[in-house]
C-alpha cells in the first residue's frame, strides 16, 4: 500500500476542481443510450436540486423562474461561469454528455458558490444527451438563449447526421426557444462553420442578426474568450467561425 | 455498434434473417369496401364491394414486397392504400383498380406510414427516425405519384417511429416513437420543404408508444389524441396531463368512429378492453372488457371503417418457428358498439362476417386453424413485438465485444 499524500481533486487555494482529475476523451457517442436519468417531462425536472437558493426545500419561498439559457455541450463550464455573473437573475444550465466532464463542472460550480457567497446560484449542469432530450427539459418557448460552441464536427459524411446542429434538430431547438430567443454557434472548423450557418440560414424559423445587433450583444465576445475551447483556439492562433441567429415566427 | 443499436433488426453478426418474424397487420377501408391483411411480405386484399378476393397488380421494377410489411394504411378518402416495410419500399395502391400507382424507395427499413386526409401526401418513417413525404396529384378522381423521390419532412432523432397519424382536420401530423415521445407538428403548406414547426410534444409515457388514434368531435375540429404504450397505459393526451387506464403493454388501439369509445388490444390478452373518454372532463374510464372464448385469439392489430359498427381484428405472424413452413393469420370481427349501453359487443361467427368464408379464405389463407398453432403463434408474437418495440440493451462488456466485430457495412441488395 503506497502512502501517497492525499491527492484531493480540489485545488487548495481556489477550492476549485483540478482539471487533470477530470480528463475525458473529447468524443462521446451521441447515439448510444448511456443510462442517466432524464425527466419524463419538464415539470418533473428537479429545480430544487440544481438551484437550491432559488428553490429551497420548503416550497413557500420557491421562485417561479424557469431556466432561460442552455449551453449545449458546455464542456468545462467556462461560458456558464462568465454568464452567471453577467446575468445574475437568470437561471441557466449546461448540458454535457461526458460523465467526468459533468462532474468537473458540478464541482466547479459548488466551489465557486462556496468561495463567492450569493453568487453562482443561478447556474447548474446536467449530464444528458441534448440531441434526444431537449423537450424533456424545456417547455415550448422557454429558452431565450441557446449555445452550441465548438461542437463535435463529425467529419465523415455518413456521420453528418450526428451533428448537433442539423436541419431536423433545429426544429426542436426552435421549439424550445421563445420567439426572439437567440441561438449562438461557434467552431474553429471552417466546414462545420459553413454547415451550421447553412442549416440556420435555410431554416424558416431563424433569421440572422445584423452586425449592429451582434456588436450590441455582450454575450457575443464571450463566445471565444470565455470557453476553454475558444481560449485554446486563440492560443494556437486559429480562426473561429460564428453564426448567431434569432428565432422568429415562420411566415406562412 | 452505434448502427446496431439504432437498427436492432440488423443486430448480430449472425444473419438473423431467417428468424425475422413479423406480426400480421389489418386495415379496413373507411367505407368498408375492402379489408387488407399483411403477413410477412404477403399483401392480401378482399374486396367486399365486389364480393371476391382482389388481385393486386404491380408492374413496377420492384414488384410486390420482398420482405416483411410493417405498415398498411388506407387514406381517409378510401381511394388509396399504402404498404411499406423491411424491403425498404413504400408502395401506393389505388383501391379502385388495385394497381400499384407508385413505389418509393427508402434507404432504411420503414416502420410506419400514413396518407394525408386529402390524399395528396404519403408520409413514411424510416429506422433513423426520419419522416419522409411524397407528393401525389389527383386528376378526375385518380391519383398518381408526382415524384418517386421522397423529401425528408421531420425527424425524431435516432428513435424508431411506431405510429404516424394525421389529425382529423389535417392541420397536424402526429408521430410517436419507441423513446416514449409523441410529437405534434404543424403540417405546412409545402410539406416537401419540411415540417419545421413543432406544435407540442406529448410526454409522459414511460415506455415505447405503440399506437395513436384520434377521437373526432363536432365541437373540437382538431380532435382528441389517444395513445397506447408499453408502459401499460392507454388514454387521452392533453399535452401534459394524461388520463389513463393501466394494464399490460398495449399493442394497438382503435377509436370507434362517431363515439368516444376506444377499443384496446393488449399483449397476450384474449379479448378487447373498451375505454370510454369524457373529453370535456378529460377523463378515461373502463367500460367493458370483452373476452374472446373458444380459440386462443389475442388480437395484435385492429381496424374499423368509419361507417360500419364492426371492429376487425387480426392475430397473426409471418413465421412459426418449429412449424417453419406456414404463417398464421386469424381474422375476427366484433360488433355492437353502437348499443354499448344495452349490452356487450359480440364476436361474430365466421359465417356471420361480411364476406364470410370467402373473405376468411383469402385473408387467412385457410379456413380452419388448429389450437396448437394458436398457442405457438402467441409465444412467437410476444417475442416479435418485444423485438420491434423495446430497444435492446447491451451490457458494457457485451458492447465492447460487439464494437470489435463491426457489422455495419452495407450489404449487397
Amino acid at each position: 500500500m503506497v502512502d501517497k499524500e492525499t491527492k484531493t481533486t480540489l485545488n487548495k487555494t481556489t477550492g476549485l476542481p483540478r482539471k487533470r482529475f477530470y480528463r475525458a476523451r473529447a468524443h462521446s457517442n451521441p447515439l448510444s443510450d448511456s443510462h442517466f436519468p432524464i425527466p419524463l417531462f419538464p415539470s418533473q425536472f428537479d429545480y430544487s436540486q440544481h438551484y437550491p437558493h432559488f428553490f429551497p426545500a420548503s416550497s413557500e419561498n420557491a421562485s417561479n423562474k424557469k431556466i432561460q439559457f442552455a449551453d449545449i455541450g458546455c464542456g468545462f463550464g467556462g461560458l456558464l461561469v462568465s454568464l452567471s455573473t453577467l446575468f445574475p437573475d437568470t437561471l441557466m444550465i449546461g448540458m454535457e454528455i461526458r460523465d467526468k466532464v459533468t462532474e468537473y463542472v458540478k464541482e466547479r460550480i459548488l466551489g465557486l458558490r462556496a468561495t463567492n457567497p450569493g453568487q453562482y446560484q443561478n447556474v447548474s449542469v446536467v449530464r444528458t444527451n441534448s440531441m434526444k432530450y431537449i423537450p424533456n427539459y424545456f417547455e415550448k418557448g422557454q429558452l431565450t438563449k441557446m449555445f452550441f460552441l465548438f461542437p463535435d464536427p463529425h467529419f465523415k459524411e455518413k456521420n453528418h447526421r450526428r451533428r448537433v446542429i442539423s436541419p431536423h434538430l433545429l426544429d426542436e431547438y426552435a421549439y424550445a426557444l421563445a420567439v426572439g430567443g437567440i441561438i449562438y454557434t461557434m467552431t474553429d472548423v471552417e466546414e462545420l462553420g459553413e454547415w451550421m450557418k447553412g442549416c440556420l440560414e435555410d431554416h424558416p424559423m431563424f433569421e440572422t442578426l445584423t452586425e449592429e445587433e451582434l456588436k450590441a450583444d455582450p454575450v457575443v465576445k464571450l463566445l471565444s474568450s470565455a470557453t476553454e475551447e475558444g481560449q485554446k483556439v486563440a492560443r494556437n492562433g486559429g480562426q473561429t467561425f460564428r453564426a448567431v441567429y434569432r428565432r422568429i415566427t415562420p411566415s406562412q | 455498434m452505434a448502427e446496431a443499436a439504432d437498427t436492432p433488426m440488423e443486430e448480430g453478426g449472425e444473419s438473423t434473417k431467417e428468424l425475422e418474424v413479423a406480426p400480421a397487420l389489418i386495415a379496413v377501408n373507411p367505407s368498408q369496401q375492402s379489408v387488407v391483411v399483411a403477413v410477412g411480405s404477403d399483401l392480401r386484399v378482399y374486396d367486399l364491394r365486389e364480393g371476391c378476393a382482389a388481385s393486386l397488380v404491380d408492374e413496377s421494377d420492384k414488384s410486390f414486397h420482398k420482405d416483411s410489411i410493417r405498415a398498411i394504411r388506407y387514406g381517409v378518402n378510401g381511394k388509396l392504400l399504402v404498404s411499406a416495410g423491411d424491403d425498404k419500399l413504400v408502395k401506393i395502391w389505388s383501391t379502385d383498380s388495385w394497381h400499384c400507382i407508385g413505389t418509393v424507395s427508402c434507404e432504411k427499413r420503414v416502420s410506419a406510414a400514413a396518407i394525408s386526409n386529402d390524399g395528396h401526401y404519403v408520409c413514411f418513417a424510416d429506422k433513423f427516425g426520419v419522416v419522409w413525404v411524397v407528393n401525389l396529384e389527383e386528376k378526375d378522381g385518380t391519383f398518381s405519384l408526382v415524384n418517386e423521390k421522397a423529401a425528408p419532412m421531420l425527424s425524431h432523432y435516432c428513435s424508431i417511429i411506431t405510429s404516424l397519424e394525421f389529425s382529423p382536420s389535417g392541420c397536424y401530423i402526429v408521430s410517436a416513437d419507441r423513446d416514449y415521445k409523441i410529437r405534434v407538428t404543424v403540417m405546412p403548406k409545402r410539406p416537401l420543404n419540411g415540417a419545421h414547426e413543432i406544435h407540442c410534444f406529448c410526454l409522459g409515457h414511460s415506455e415505447f408508444v405503440s399506437c395513436l388514434d384520434f377521437i373526432s368531435s363536432p365541437d373540437f375540429q382538431e380532435g382528441y389524441l389517444v395513445s397506447g404504450s408499453g408502459d401499460s397505459t392507454a388514454g387521452l393526451i392533453d399535452s401534459i396531463e394524461r388520463e389513463e387506464e393501466q394494464f399490460c403493454a398495449v399493442t394497438d388501439l382503435c377509436v370507434v368512429p362517431n363515439s368516444t369509445l376506444i377499443a384496446v388490444a393488449i399483449q397476450s390478452f384474449k379479448g378487447i378492453v373498451l375505454l370510454s373518454c369524457n373529453v370535456s372532463a378529460k377523463s378515461v374510464s373502463f367500460t367493458k372488457v370483452v373476452s374472446i372464448t373458444g380459440e386462443t385469439f389475442s388480437p395484435t392489430c385492429l381496424g374499423m371503417s368509419s361507417s360500419e359498427d364492426l371492429l376487425w381484428m387480426v392475430m397473426g405472424i409471418s413465421k412459426l418457428p418449429g412449424l417453419d413452413c406456414s404463417s398464421l393469420v386469424r381474422v375476427r370481427a366484433m360488433s355492437g358498439f353502437k348499443r354499448i349501453s344495452e349490452g356487450e359487443p359480440i364476436m361474430l361467427e365466421d359465417n356471420e362476417m361480411p364476406g364470410g368464408q370467402k373473405l376468411l379464405e383469402k385473408l387467412q389463407g385457410s379456413v380452419s386453424i388448429e389450437e396448437s398453432v394458436y398457442v405457438a403463434a402467441s409465444e412467437a408474437l410476444k417475442k416479435a413485438m418485444s423485438k420491434l418495440l423495446i430497444k435492446k440493451h447491451y451490457s458494457v462488456e457485451n458492447r465492447e465485444t460487439r464494437k470489435r466485430t463491426r457489422n455495419d457495412k452495407k450489404f449487397k441488395q
